[in-house]
């Protein structure tokens, strides 16, 4: 299991992870798991709940730092760049592999402040003109700036649950990261402001590395390339999308996703 | 195979099986009675499998809403999602054979029962059973997930065209020594031509039961051999 599994040949491989375990305290929540996330394909994990998948997730910016009793071991490399060096700066990171979560969490700002705010602070404008080009170029792809162009002032926690994920992503995008991690987006989403969501998850498919973590076995087969399964804190089976679904090599794999579980 | 956490969704896959495997010994005994019907000349027999197969395309009426409903309502995956599709595809499929048997006996009465016809029709028996026994192994297979009994079906489809190049032969020459007999001879040709369709027929259902067994298609080597009247 040290071993990528090399199912799939990878585009362009953006971030890799090598043997990663993941321990809270004394208990080991991931196994020694090994995978790269490619640049062109959006890639899925799956899996019951409790399997790893959201703890594996966050490893990939280091949200676990967060956590006062996980440590993490193995290598993950971000364009060959080791993200647990000493000499990482983490909130520099973050920018690079952006994070959206399951709940909508806007700042209680403005619209134009939610995206405005991390352009900001990582200096990536230095007019206001400038950031009034990234606000609307970040709610563009986030395919949220004709409903919100005419109330950019408004609060952002006054929009729908669907219109506040969108905004998340468009915060996420305006510091210009290379990879965007999502854990569930979708779970308190009905199901139009889901399809949207998806939709957006397509567009922005090739500019950005995406990494899905979802409950929804059809959403993970709906707007991903590469799947991985993940059970009892392993990798069972990564592998393309349409043959994770058709015909998993695993029967660990099959059981889940033809629901056989347990 | 485990069972689905979700009881009905195993019922409905039960009972989708169930009206594969009645549809396919229903068109094995219509191949059987209608060379029956033909060796002993029974129209009454024939006439049976004539109405007998309504019931096989009712049967595929009954499969294809049950597996749209499975996929619209149970959303299938993996070795589940082949099933379904390999049962839509099967039951096509299954029908034309009942169709087959059906012309076959629908010829019965076409050919006359006497010392002049009786030696070619004796030709047609074993080539018939050869084909009833295809279907046979093919629709077991399916029922059993057995790959390696569909592969053997595959294979023995060129038993059925050799019996077909045979038969085809020997009609030709019997009807240049008997030119009365061509008309009864020409509705034999097509008796053997429908049996060497139900072959392949039998063949197409065998390698979507590899499909569904396995997840790959059948290698192309492995499939039927020779065309009839290739060489």
């Amino acid at each position: 299991m040290h071993e990528p599994q090399t199912l799939v040949p990878a585009t362009e491989t953006k971030m890799t992870a090598r043997d990663v375990k993941v321990f809270y305290g004394e208990k080991q929540a991931i196994k020694g798991v090994s995978i790269d996330v490619d640049m062109d394909n959006v890639t899925a994990f799956i899996g019951p709940s409790g399997c790893g998948k959201s703890t594996f997730l966050r490893t990939l910016n280091r949200m676990n730092d967060t956590v006062a009793s996980a440590r993490v071991e193995g290598t993950i490399t971000l364009d060959g760049e080791d993200i647990y060096a000493p000499s990482m700066d983490v909130v520099q990171l973050r920018a690079r592999v952006g994070m959206v979560f399951q709940k909508p969490n806007p700042f209680p700002k403005s619209i134009y402040e939610n995206i405005a705010y991390g352009p900001r602070i990582h200096g990536l404008a230095s007019s206001k003109a400038d950031l009034d080009v990234i606000v609307e170029k970040s709610l563009r792809r986030a395919g949220l700036w004709e409903e919100v162009k005419d109330r950019l002032n408004d609060s952002g926690t006054a929009l729908s649950g669907g219109q506040q994920q969108r905004l998340c992503i468009g915060r996420a995008i305006a510091v210009e990261p290379e990879v965007i991690l999502m854990d569930e987006p979708c779970s308190a989403l009905d199901p139009i402001a889901t399809a949207k969501i998806e939709e957006l998850i397509h567009e922005l498919r090739g500019r950005y590395a995406i990494v899905i973590v979802t409950h929804n076995m059809q959403q993970a087969a709906r707007v991903s390339q590469r799947t991985a399964f993940f059970h009892l804190g392993e990798l069972v089976e990564y592998g393309v999308t349409s043959d994770i679904f058709t015909n998993p090599r695993q029967e660990r794999t099959k059981d889940y996703i033809t629901g056989r579980y347990g | 195979m485990a069972e689905h956490t979700i009881k009905a969704f195993d019922e409905e896959m039960d009972k989708l099986r169930g009206l594969i495997a009645e549809m396919g010994g229903r068109a094995e005994s219509a191949i059987e009675n209608a060379m029956l019907a033909l060796q002993r000349h029974d129209k009454a027999l024939a006439a049976e499998v004539v109405t007998g197969d309504k019931r096989i395309d009712a049967i595929e009426a009954e499969v294809e809403k049950l597996a749209i409903e499975i996929i619209a309502l149970r959303a299938p995956m993996a070795n589940d999602l082949r099933d379904v599709i390999a049962a839509l595809k099967i039951v096509g499929v299954v029908e034309r054979i009942g169709d087959y048997a059906k012309n076959i006996a629908k010829r019965v009465p076409l050919v006359a029962s006497n010392q002049r016809t009786q030696e070619p029709i004796a030709l047609l028996p074993s080539m018939g059973q050869v084909a009833g026994e295809m279907v046979h192994d093919a629709l077991n297979a399916f029922a059993a997930r057995d790959a390696d009994l569909a592969v053997a079906v595959c294979k023995r489809d060129t038993v059925v065209d050799d019996f077909y190049n045979s038969v085809f032969r020997t009609l030709v020459t019997f009807m240049v020594e008997n030119p009365k007999t061509i008309s009864e001879c020409a509705h034999l040709l097509f008796i053997a031509k429908n049996i060497e369709r139900i072959g392949d027929h039998a063949t197409n259902v065998a390698e979507m039961v590899y499909y569904a067994a396995t997840g790959q298609t059948l290698p192309e080597r492995e499939r039927g051999g020779t065309q009839p009247l290739e060489d």
